[in-house]
């Protein structure tokens, strides 16, 4: 592995710029450590810092982009008709790659030397079968096109990575050494350390903005692409979901829609009850000991991953429904539905709706409930008449976000929901929802030029857009309720 | 209020202290009620709470047991080692299905020698033996080519219908209706049983062995999706830590009050709302589609629950800088150490113990995640172990519920078994992180 070689040596010589910097920080100052102007680690680090960070950073962006500058030169090597043949350009892309990958592996192994690679000619040997020799199967026979490529991509990336190595190398050295040069005894070193760790701290702020970007763009760049394949207004009014891999697809959101806004109805009929009253329970009537010990009981609902409810509802929830409450009803024979995934769900908002409802309820001054009580006023007359009225924008806060969470749920509805997009009232029947649709059209292997697959960027940004809009929402009323009392 | 009270006569009490009034009653009925339903809320919850665990735990506790098979096999000579020279490249040519019949006849020997009547016929004698056996004979074989010949004690997986038979998920009634199995069979396999030959014991392999084919669940394990799963983690905690502390100490104590730190900040606490699937969806444009990554390598899955993580963990970090006393700080920078000096040498050691409960607590988090896994590929079926780290991370691999997933999507009712089963490895993985993070936080706790 020459990159972990480059990387190893980088490092040590990094190792080696601390001691040295140090050593001759203190011999400047003729030995005495009192005379520096920074304690001696300090010249020792900046040494080691000017080797290893612009190698470093000069290594990540070369190993981004040098795949980019190869890939763009490989794909001007083949020709449409090749293309054609294959189906798509990445098609292609991925042999070439794999012919490629095929022929380290074939040369590691032995089965083959490095010149004997670079002279194979699909004529004059089967390379499908050489390669299968030495443990490295491929798909298909190897066209001339598709080997040449793969040689090709071989010796640019070697030459590449030779260049990467030198480069590296050459830049830690020149750093070792201009840092060296400034080492002296009346040099900043704190000071220029400081400024440096001060600078990746902020770099490293920064990387949730950069996250946030890399989601918007990557969901609007690939549904931009499908725009342009299927018109918007079928996407946004449709109210057919059939989707054929043969063209010619139906790609309506509102049945997903329809769908994922009737689970999150029935989660949260089923969790904000029972969670709104666990917390006024928690809170207003429980001793300290049993607090102490339902609190937590209810919060291990929250630990729960939930591809466990998933398996609940799929296992548990489901034939449990199905049998005694839809084929006796007459409603239907799935036991995958909206009711399933719905209860389910809302078993899992349980302890997000009771801990922020509790948290509101506390949050509401004594001196209220004190006047309520004063004036005669039960227990619970204080609640609903005192309690509830002062805290009920930070609750409604507190089922916004639950709304959101439900809506952005995805192993519970795509273990008990089904996946039959259907525009029903029928809560026995399988529905499907946005995040349902949107695994089913990203796994397995998908063509990402054909419309089917695409749509599953702007269903996630749909998603991104009103979780994000509830989310919003939901902090400005929690927001603007607490500075009441602050 | 004056008014009503103005207008309505004030009636002097006629009646007794110790007789209640029809209103007062009703109110305290309604109080009464008012708390019974607070009550039921709670019991509704911990009794889900409860209901999903014995679930799980009911059908999954009987993956970790398997049943066995010890029978003295015959490996004949002229089956395995056609040319009879115990060249392991020849013998190498007699695939799985040349072992079935030879492990099927010992069984069939083995039933005529202890006596046991039963009318199969040597097909549905194969039949009861696991596909996967005749694979596990075959590399024994191979490793050591002397055993040809010989007779030795073999302990063979049966096959997922009859290992049900024992676990009490098929019946003599359901298997007259299923192809894969007949009465017959089960009535061999209690004689057997009986006889001592066939046992149910506790099942390492389940944990240990790799991810196995449709049709036979009675071999499949969770090697690779605890491996994987266990790289993942690595990758998340060596990144999301650095990054996450670092963002963390710059935006509580270095950030100027500017727009773009406002920025920062809601973008955060807007990051740790976002669905997770979208973070599937991140994973698979840029790391897999631009950046060329590999799919379902364990170094993409951690990219993407780093990413995930990062919040969760800048959150809890900054809670805990913000937990230590301006007094040391001010005495630090007394002593003269500057602003950098005190945040590294003294606040952040104090809030270490902070820190690594939220560090702890996010992993755990990312360990059950699910969704973003599908979208990178992580669902694929793998069987080989991936290398050891660094390289391994670039290697196919699975995660633990990606695996439970996997497992509720085939046809095989054992499957059902087996998912429950990783459910509960995972639960044991999940409570043994949220023990660690309690223990830290009871034992490092500081409170100022």
């Amino acid at each position: 592995m020459p990159l972990l070689w480059t990387l190893t040596i980088v490092l040590l010589l990094g190792a080696a710029g601390y001691v040295l910097g140090r050593r001759r920080a203190i011999a400047s100052a003729g030995g005495d450590v009192r005379l520096l102007h920074s304690l001696p680690g300090y010249y020792g680090t900046n040494v080691a810092m000017f080797t290893i960070v612009p190698a470093l950073l000069v290594l990540s962006v070369w190993m981004l982009i040098q795949p980019m500058i190869i890939q763009s030169q490989i794909t001007a090597m083949i020709s449409d008709s090749a293309i054609e043949a294959a189906g798509s350009r990445d098609l292609v892309m991925t042999d070439v790659r794999r012919v490629a990958n095929g022929l380290d592996s074939a040369i590691a192994e032995g089965g083959l030397t490095e010149d004997e690679a670079r002279a194979l000619r699909t004529d004059s040997s089967d390379i499908r079968a050489r390669l299968a020799e030495t443990g490295v199967a491929l798909g298909g026979d190897v066209t001339p096109e598709v080997l040449n490529a793969a040689q090709q991509y071989r010796t640019l990336s070697r030459t590449g990575n030779l260049l990467l190595s030198a480069t590296v190398l050459v830049l830690a050295g020149l750093g070792l050494g201009y840092a060296y040069s400034r080492t002296h005894q009346e040099f900043r070193a704190r000071n220029a350390v400081e400024r440096a760790i001060l600078s990746i701290l902020m770099l490293a702020s920064t990387i949730a903005i950069l996250t946030t970007v890399g989601i918007v763009f990557s969901m609007l760049f690939e549904t931009f692409n499908f725009f342009q394949l299927y018109p918007w207004q079928d996407f946004f009014f449709g109210l057919e979901w059939r989707p054929s891999f043969e063209g010619g697809s139906d790609l309506g959101l509102i049945p997903l829609l329809w769908g994922t806004i009737y689970i999150s109805i029935i989660a949260l009929l089923v969790s904000v009850p029972i969670g709104l009253f666990a917390a006024i329970y928690m809170a207003e009537y429980s001793s300290k000991r049993t607090r102490s010990i339902v609190k937590p009981l209810i919060e291990v609902l929250a630990g729960i991953p939930t591809i466990v409810y998933g398996l609940f509802a799929l296992i548990t929830v489901g034939p449990m429904l199905r049998d005694y409450f839809a084929e006796p009803l007459g409603l239907g024979t799935s036991s995958s539905s909206v009711m399933t995934a719905g209860i389910v769900m809302g078993i899992m908002l349980i302890p997000f709706i009771s801990s922020l409802s509790d948290d509101i309820i506390n949050a509401v001054p004594q001196s209220l409930r004190d006047g309520s009580y004063g004036l005669g006023a039960t227990q619970s007359e204080t609640v609903k008449q005192v309690i509830l009225p002062a805290a009920l924008p930070g609750i409604v806060g507190a089922v916004l976000l639950a709304a959101s969470r439900a809506i952005g749920e995805t192993m519970i509805v795509v273990l008990g929901a089904g996946a039959a997009a259907r525009l029903d009232l029928n809560p026995f029947e399988a529905m499907t929802t946005v995040t349902v649709k949107i695994v089913g059209q990203l796994t397995g292997d998908t063509d990402f030029s054909s419309p089917e697959a695409l749509v599953a960027f702007a269903l996630g940004l749909t998603l991104f857009v009103i979780t994000l809009g509830l989310n919003v929402f939901a902090l400005y009323i929690v927001r603007k309720y607490r500075e009441q009392y602050e | 209020m004056t008014d009503a009270a103005a207008n309505a006569p004030i009636l002097p009490r006629t009646t007794s202290l110790y007789e209640l009034d029809a209103r007062t009653v009703r109110r305290n009925r309604s109080e009464k009620r008012f708390r019974l339903y607070g009550l039921a809320a709670v019991m509704l919850g911990i009794l889900a709470l409860i209901l999903l665990l014995v679930s799980i735990l009911s059908n999954g506790a009987s993956s970790f047991r398997q049943t066995y098979l010890t029978i003295p096999v015959t490996l004949s000579a002229e089956r395995l080692d056609p040319s009879g020279n115990r060249d392991p490249a020849e013998m190498a040519r007699v695939t799985t299905f040349g072992y079935l019949p030879v492990i099927a006849q010992s069984l069939i020997d083995f039933v005529a020698a202890e006596g046991i009547e039963t009318d199969l016929n040597p097909q549905q004698f194969a039949g009861m033996i696991s596909g996967e056996a005749p694979a596990q004979v075959r590399q024994r074989v191979l490793n050591n080519p002397d055993l040809v010949g010989q007779t030795v004690q073999l302990q063979v997986l049966v096959g997922g219908r009859i290992d049900g038979f024992f676990k009490g998920r098929v019946s003599m009634s359901s298997a007259a209706r299923d192809s894969n199995v007949s009465p017959e069979q089960l009535l061999l396999a209690q004689a057997l049983a009986d006889n001592g030959a066939m046992v149910t014991r506790f099942n390492w392999r389940f944990v240990t062995a790799p991810d196995a084919s449709d049709n036979r669940p009675e071999a499949a394990g969770l090697g690779v999706a605890i491996i994987g799963s266990v790289y993942m983690m690595l990758v998340v905690l060596f990144l999301a830590l650095p990054i996450g502390v670092a963002a963390s100490i710059y935006l509580e104590e270095f950030a100027p009050k500017n727009r773009l730190t406002d920025v920062i900040e809601v973008n955060i606490s807007n990051l740790a709302a976002v669905p997770s699937i979208v973070f599937g969806i991140l994973g698979l444009a840029i790391f897999i589609n631009f950046a060329g990554l590999p799919q379902s390598a364990p170094i993409v899955g951690g990219l993407v629950l780093t990413l995930m993580t990062l919040p969760t963990i800048i959150i809890a970090t900054r809670a805990s800088l913000r937990a230590v006393p301006p007094s040391i700080r001010a005495a630090a920078l007394g002593l003269g150490a500057s602003k950098m000096q005190s945040v590294f040498h003294h606040v952040l050691p104090l809030a270490a113990p902070g820190i690594l409960t939220g560090t702890i607590i996010g992993l755990a988090q990312a360990l059950g995640e699910t969704a973003p896994l599908l979208l990178i590929g992580m669902v694929a079926f793998v069987r080989e172990y991936p290398a050891a780290p660094l390289e391994g991370f670039f290697d196919p691999a699975s995660a633990l519920p990606v695996q439970v997933y996997n497992w509720t999507q085939r046809s095989d009712p054992a499957f059902v078994e087996r998912a429950s089963g990783a459910i509960i490895v995972l639960l044991v993985f999940l409570i043994f992180m949220n023990a660690m993070a309690v223990m830290l936080r009871r034992r490092f706790e500081r409170r100022w």
